[in-house]
């Protein structure tokens, strides 16, 4: 036990000395967080919309008058039919479309309901949102007023939202969660899988061999303090998101962490299992970061959404252990599920876990060949 | 007679290179055995496999007692390394790495410090000092601190003198010769003949083969011919003209001098007339006593 301690405490020694590293654990994460939080920004000004009045009375006139008059909103076009939205969209200056449909005023005033369309270009998911949003607002806004104080409910829009281009849209909170899985598989696999490679390559490895130290205990040993430190940069991303943006955890915090922990795990093991197949360091950041990186900003859902993949990569995603994690993470941070919900998710990183213990286990040379 | 290590016939390739071939010896206990060879001669990869970090392709060797393959957790921990990079973690200071490797092999500084005094006095001035701001000389008597903390049996050291400075090579081998009253066995490599002479006995190895083992003297008065030590102002022209002649077998040089055997063992006027006519005036050629470079050479190249 002593020898583990004595080990590990090197291992900590190693992490402290080098800023560089101590860089990439924290300072990373935090400006990934910041610069994924800003440039998704909550407010909208002057966003152009074009109008498809099909109707021309006085309740659309006004209406059309509220909504643009709200500062939110700037009108880029009147159209004549639908014919013309593709082509307004195309320009890219008008963000959605307003379509009232023919009669709107009559049937509003005579059967007590209306049909209005906003059509959003889901090319910007943000912005989309945004916009039907505020819409929305407006527009319920509008038929409370028209119906006066007594019966709020007697008069209704029937509001009918569709986006362009990118129909299941996206939270835009997706960013945090993404981010955390990214940052995790990342700084772990990436650290452990360049610390090992590091001994191998400085010959330390030889000694560290020829020593009583059993294999699990140098594994163990690597696989520790990064541990530690990647438990605490989940802390300070959640932390982060939360003070600078205000995104909330809606579900457990316990259950958060504790998948966390069980998802670092994985990845340090996972990182171990890379430095078993390669023999230097630029092998190691290689490997880590083409097999890993991209293989998680694209293929996991953080930011294409997976369901509308072709099957193939739908197939391949299984296989990366952020697929799971994301989904894990969404559920718990956005829809506040419990583990009901994703045990099956959670086993399955169990299950990687344990595969990538067992195999770096076994494939840890304890010979140089 | 308990033999540290015994090996026979054992045979390394890596792909098609054979890096040892059948290779036998024995080591004694408690003393100094040193391999010299040039680079590539294949004593890392003997080393690695005493140090049970490489398994012999073929042959037998058994080190303090114990199966290199069966016993290697055993084995380990009685086995003190050194290999030919220092073994160092560039990033801790000198007293962090040596309580590193004391600690993992579950002993403390304090508990063999007699044993490491010598050495580590020399560097414990710089205990503070990253082990990467040393010089090679401190280097490589932090790695021989480290390899030596758990009072190890058998201390095997891999070029231990590479790359270190004159004066330093020096001292380090005064104390291995010290280390000796501690009864440690002591297989080290090296690379420089002169060093050969330090130790109690060698083995010269070369492309994956022993050309011979015996004590230092020993290996000397193997030489088979009388030895001539020729110096002149102009030593390149002088080698030419030797080699020329018609009675030389061998011309090497040899630090300022040139090193030449006849065929007859002896050396008349001919010489002297033959290196009058190539230009060379100031010859001047004695009888020397054979290093162990001279018998190295006379080994290698030595027909089958």
């Amino acid at each position: 036990m002593k020898r583990f301690l004595g080990f590990v405490k090197k291992e900590f020694l190693h992490i402290f000395r080098d800023y560089r590293t101590l860089f990439i654990l924290f300072g990373i994460p935090a400006a990934q967080i910041l610069i994924f939080g800003y440039a998704v920004s909550t407010e909208i000004k002057n966003a152009g919309v074009a109008i498809l009045d099909l109707s021309h009375d006085e309740i659309t006139l006004k209406l059309t008058d509220k909504i643009i008059s709200s500062g939110f909103f700037k009108r880029t076009e009147n159209l004549l039919d639908y014919n013309d939205i593709d082509r307004v969209f195309r320009k890219g200056k008008t963000k959605a479309v307003i379509i009232f449909e023919k009669g709107f005023g009559k049937k509003l005033v005579s059967e007590g309901n209306a049909a209005l369309s906003i059509i959003a270009d889901g090319s910007e998911p943000n912005t989309a949102t945004l916009v039907t949003n505020y819409t929305l607002a407006i527009v319920n806004d509008f038929s409370t007023e028209l119906a006066g104080p007594g019966n709020p409910n007697s008069i209704r829009i029937k509001p009918e939202v569709t986006m362009f281009y990118n129909p299941n849209l996206k939270s835009h909170f997706m960013f945090v969660p993404g981010v955390i899985t990214l940052i995790l598989i990342l700084i772990c696999a990436l650290m452990t899988s360049v610390t090992i490679a590091r001994e191998k390559e400085f010959g330390t490895m030889e000694v560290l061999l020829v020593s009583p130290l059993r294999p699990i205990q140098i594994i163990i040993g690597k696989v520790m303090p990064y541990f530690f430190l990647s438990f605490i940069n989940v802390l300070l991303i959640l932390g982060l998101s939360w003070l600078v943006f205000g995104l909330p955890v809606k579900g457990s915090l316990v259950l958060l962490l504790g998948e966390s922990m069980l998802y670092i795990l994985m990845s340090l093991t996972l990182g171990i299992f890379i430095s078993t197949v390669s023999d230097t360091m630029q092998q190691a950041i290689f490997i880590s970061l083409i097999g890993l990186m991209l293989p998680t900003i694209l293929l996991s859902g953080f930011i294409f959404p997976i369901e509308n993949m072709p099957e193939i990569y739908d197939y391949i995603s299984m296989i990366l252990p952020p697929r799971y994690f994301i989904s894990i993470i969404k559920n718990i941070m956005i829809k506040g599920t419990g583990i009901m919900f994703i045990w099956k998710e959670t086993l399955i990183l169990i299950l990687m876990t344990l595969f990538f213990i067992g195999i770096s286990v076994r494939k840890f040379k304890i010979r140089l060949e | 007679m308990y033999k540290t290590i015994e090996s026979s016939g054992i045979s390394k390739s890596f792909g098609p290179t054979k890096a040892l071939d059948e290779i036998s010896f024995s080591v004694n206990e408690s003393e100094v055995f040193g391999f010299i060879g040039p680079d590539g001669a294949g004593k890392t990869t003997l080393f690695r496999i005493i140090t049970t970090l490489l398994l012999p392709d073929k042959g037998e060797i058994k080190v303090l007692g114990l199966d290199c393959k069966a016993d290697y957790k055993k084995l380990r921990k009685n086995i003190g390394y050194m290999p030919g990079r220092f073994s160092l973690y560039q990033d801790l200071t000198v007293e962090e790495n040596l309580n590193f490797y004391a600690t993992v092999f579950g002993t403390t500084i304090e508990e063999n410090y007699d044993l490491i005094s010598d050495i580590y006095s020399h560097i414990e001035p710089f205990k503070k000092r990253l082990a990467g701001k040393l010089s090679g000389g401190m280097k490589q008597k932090l790695a021989l601190s480290c390899a030596l903390i758990h009072k190890p049996e058998l201390l095997v050291l891999d070029e231990p003198t590479t790359g270190v400075d004159a004066v330093s090579r020096s001292e380090f081998w005064d104390m291995l010769a010290k280390l000796r009253q501690h009864k440690i066995t002591i297989l080290v490599s090296t690379p420089y003949m002169d060093e050969a002479m330090r130790c109690d006995r060698v083995a010269l190895i070369q492309g994956g083969k022993i050309l011979a083992i015996d004590t230092p003297q020993k290996i000397r008065e193997g030489f088979s011919k009388k030895l001539f030590s020729a110096r002149a102002s102009e030593k390149y022209k002088l080698i030419k003209a030797l080699k020329q002649f018609h009675n030389t077998l061998t011309a090497y040089p040899f630090g300022d001098s040139v090193h030449v055997t006849f065929m007859n063992d002896t050396i008349d006027d001919s010489l002297y007339d033959h290196l009058k006519t190539s230009g060379i005036n100031d010859a001047y050629i004695t009888e020397t006593e054979a290093g162990i470079e001279d018998r190295f050479l006379e080994l290698m190249n030595k027909p089958e």
